[in-house]
């Protein structure tokens, strides 16, 4: 049965009519060049920010038209069907769909395809006709095509389809142009294409399709497409901000469901079956496969040694190494230069303000607290570069296929592996990463898991407590080292282990899907890598910044009041203090631990970054350790007693303090961003407790065990 | 021609989809990924640790685990086959 085309509603008149510039929408699958596309297309003028309510990028762009008149663009998560499984795909589905009330319905949308894919692309561009609003097809990277050795077609498919259909090359600017005009075209025509809808199935979406107009006040094409829809995806993915079905249309929907599965039919499959035999025909018309080059492609070649079952472990390994070597090395000029930059700052605050509260605010709170975690920017910014470089160049999902077959052991898929591995140098971008997981419930899992792995912050607690518990210089160097593995070792132990137990319990999920693409190598565009860097490091900045701030302003506060007496050292101030008073407060709890107030203070003070433990045990125990050197701080540890004369800093509560960073969760930028990605306190007050309540048991087993047993 | 399932296959063999379950979420996904009954699909080959599987259809690379493709009836074909 043929369902009428398009192009029976009177086709609704936008833009000039209204005066209002057309809004567009940009869709199409993941890797065929979205986001390439829609950078060249609006420049810097972007603003990204989230949907509300749900984790996904919302980026918004301005584009201009041939004539100057300005474009707006909204670049949706890209997708490879408009039947959600994904919250990013649930997103380009209701907006589409206008089922957002945060967002506009788009008055015409782009569609962008890939000319080396065209089959599978043009699944999307299907549905997306049935929309029934104008459309511009953008038959991108058709200089790979033609270098595969294939011949396309545009003019074919621009008559197939109906709507315009323009060649492009996003990476070079080609095509842009073109683009640029059809969209400024004051009135574009609807699709011509109709395709049969298999009989048994036309009565039911007739039928869904009235309803919706009749309860859920759609218009009839939109509609008819969102009966298709739900035909196909049963509608799984809800996400927040999208409106439900009328309880009639679902009882309607529900009903012809319930008649097919009785009567055995595949009714999601035909549908699918019967787009893609639509489509066939069109490719078969448009697509020249290529007859001379059917040797293996660069790609293959390239697979065949980094998916090898031994060379693709070897290159995934020096892949890694480099993102580490790089974080590590590259990152400490950038790092001492803001070290530098951030003492010249404080200097100069100092000379220049009378002696008080509010420069000793401004040096000693904002400069010192922003400054300690500005400083790892650079160490984010590298790591940002890497994961874009992965995710641009196709390796990322290959990194993902080597590492599926472990990461499912703990009910997770190999796409958490590079956010896990990321959280080594810090769990900020590693969690921001997390958003190319599809399954909310695994990405969940990985947010949570994230922050029990060694961060580099840690990296100079335990560096001081292995000084303090092995000072004697004779002791290997082998010592220290084993015990410094044997920590990065537990947090990743713990990290895969809370991940099992999480998928089993809390978030229990569906059987892990792990339906991926490799998509061919390629050249990275190094703009779109560095404009996403840029966007990322933004977002850190601007969440945890603010929030540091804050926070370090508290810290301070804690610290400098109620003032000591005149002549006072500043251990002696610090002892007085809130913060002291707070460790004082702290003692009962982390006694049983081996850990007394002073140490408590350190803990406390952790909260703003880990490292700031250090530089505050130096104020605690009145010891300077500048320049990395921990020699005078691990003399001023030894000495430390507790009232009674024991020694404070004995192995064991430097051991037991070593496992409690591992575990604890100390960071309030993770914590900011956690709730940012997230959407709320929730998750990020669950993961602290459950991690900070770990530290704490495994801390006290090993002071209990430990000193039970005579160590 | 010979009836197997899709994680049976040598790498470089090509075969073509007879059956594939009717429901379930991944197997919807799969058929809308062009994965459909009649597609030849070719095995590239299994990743470094046996799962998942790699596979070549309508000219581009898709990555299925082994517990789908068990389910996933295909007839092989002959070399050069269409």
């Amino acid at each position: 049965m043929q369902l009428p085309p398009h192009i029976n509603p009177p086709a609704p008149k936008r833009t000039a009519a209204s005066g209002r510039a057309p809004v567009y929408a940009l869709v199409g699958n993941p890797n065929c060049g979205k986001s390439t596309l829609f950078n060249a297309l609006t420049g810097l003028k972007q603003k990204v920010g989230n949907y509300p309510g749900v984790t996904v990028e919302k980026k918004v762009g301005t584009a201009y038209s041939q004539h100057g008149q300005p474009l707006t663009v909204i670049d949706l998560p890209g997708a490879y069907s408009l039947a959600a499984r994904s919250p990013d795909e649930a997103v380009t589905r209701d907006v589409l769909l206008g089922r957002r009330s945060d967002t506009a319905q788009p008055d015409r949308i782009l569609c962008i395809v890939d000319a080396t894919n065209l089959e599978r692309n043009l699944y999307l561009v299907h549905q997306v006709l049935d929309l029934g609003r104008p459309v511009i097809v953008v038959l991108n990277m058709m200089d790979l095509a033609a270098e595969a050795g294939m011949a396309v077609f545009p003019d074919k498919l621009a008559q197939d389809l109906g709507v315009p259909v323009i060649p492009c090359e996003a990476v070079r600017g080609k095509g842009l142009i073109e683009l640029r005009l059809a969209m400024s075209r004051p009135d574009l025509a609807l699709s011509k294409h109709a395709w049969d809808i298999p009989g048994a199935i036309a009565p039911a979406v007739a039928e869904i399709q009235a309803s919706l107009v009749a309860n859920d006040a759609k218009s009839p094409l939109i509609a008819r497409a969102e009966s298709l829809l739900l035909l196909t995806d049963q509608d799984s993915v809800r996400v927040a901000g999208s409106t439900p079905l009328s309880p009639r249309t679902a009882e309607i929907l529900a009903g012809w469901q319930k008649r097919w599965s009785a009567e055995g039919m595949d009714w999601a499959g035909t549908l699918v079956s019967s787009r893609y035999d639509a489509i066939g025909r069109i490719a078969a018309e448009v697509v020249q496969p290529g007859t001379v080059n059917q040797g293996p492609s660069p790609s293959d070649r390239i697979d065949a040694v980094v998916t090898h079952p031994f060379w693709g472990w070897v290159s995934l390994g020096a892949v890694m190494c480099l993102i580490f070597v790089s974080i590590f090395t590259l990152a400490e000029y950038p790092m001492n230069w803001i070290d530098g930059h951030m003492a010249s700052l404080s200097d100069w605050v100092k000379d220049s303000m009378a002696p008080g509260d509010l420069r000793d605010l401004i040096t000693d709170g904002a400069i010192s607290g922003v400054g300690g975690v500005v400083i790892f920017l650079p160490q984010i910014l590298i790591l940002f570069f890497f994961i874009g470089l992965l995710e641009s160049t196709g390796y990322m999902a290959r990194a993902a296929f080597i590492m599926d077959r472990l990461m499912s052991r703990v009910g997770l898929n190999g796409k958490s592996f590079i956010p896990l591995l990321s959280s080594y140098a810090c769990a900020i971008p590693g969690i921001m990463a997390t958003r190319t997981i599809e399954d909310a419930k695994d990405r969940l899992v990985t947010i949570l898991v994230a922050p029990l792995m060694s961060c580099s912050a840690r990296l100079p607690v335990y560096l001081l407590m292995i000084a303090a518990l092995v000072p004697n210089e004779r002791v290997p160097l082998a010592t220290k080292v084993g015990i410094m593995f044997l920590m990065y070792f537990l947090g990743t132990f713990a990290a895969f282990g809370f991940a099992w137990l999480f998928k089993r319990t809390l978030l229990k999920g569906e059987p892990p899907m792990m339906i991926m693409e490799l998509p061919p190598y390629r050249l990275p565009g190094l703009k779109d890598v560095a404009l996403q860097m840029l966007e990322r490091a933004w977002i850190f900045l601007r969440r945890a910044g603010t929030v540091i701030l804050g926070i370090s302003i508290v810290l301070w506060f804690l610290s400098a009041y109620p003032k000591a007496p005149e002549g006072a050292t500043p251990s002696e101030q610090l002892s007085g203090s809130f913060a002291g008073m707070a460790g004082h407060a702290l003692e009962p709890a982390i006694k049983p631990l081996g850990f007394d107030w002073q140490i408590g203070i350190g803990l406390i003070s952790s909260f703003a970054a880990r490292e700031v433990f250090v530089s505050t045990m130096g104020v605690v125990f009145n010891a300077e350790a500048d320049d990395g050197d921990t020699a005078p701080l691990r003399e001023a540890l030894l000495k430390a007693r507790w009232p009674n004369g024991r020694v404070l800093f004995t192995p064991l509560a430097c051991f037991g303090l070593m496992i409690f960073y591992v575990f604890a969760m100390q960071c309030v930028s993770t914590i900011a961003i956690v709730k940012r990605e997230t959407n709320g306190w929730k998750w990020p007050l669950f993961q602290t407790a459950y991690m900070t309540g770990t530290a704490w048991v495994l801390a006290l087993l090993v002071y209990q065990v430990g000193s039970a047993l005579g160590f | 021609m010979s009836v197997t399932n899709l994680s049976t296959l040598q790498p470089g063999a090509r075969a073509r989809v007879k059956d594939i379950p009717k429901s379930g979420t991944t197997f919807v996904r799969l058929r809308e990924m062009g994965l459909l009954t009649g597609t030849v699909v070719t095995f590239v080959r299994a990743a470094p640790m046996g799962d998942p599987l790699e596979f070549k259809l309508r000219g581009y690379l898709l990555s299925v685990r082994r517990d789908e493709a068990r389910q996933i009836e295909v007839e092989l074909l002959a070399d050069g086959a269409a």
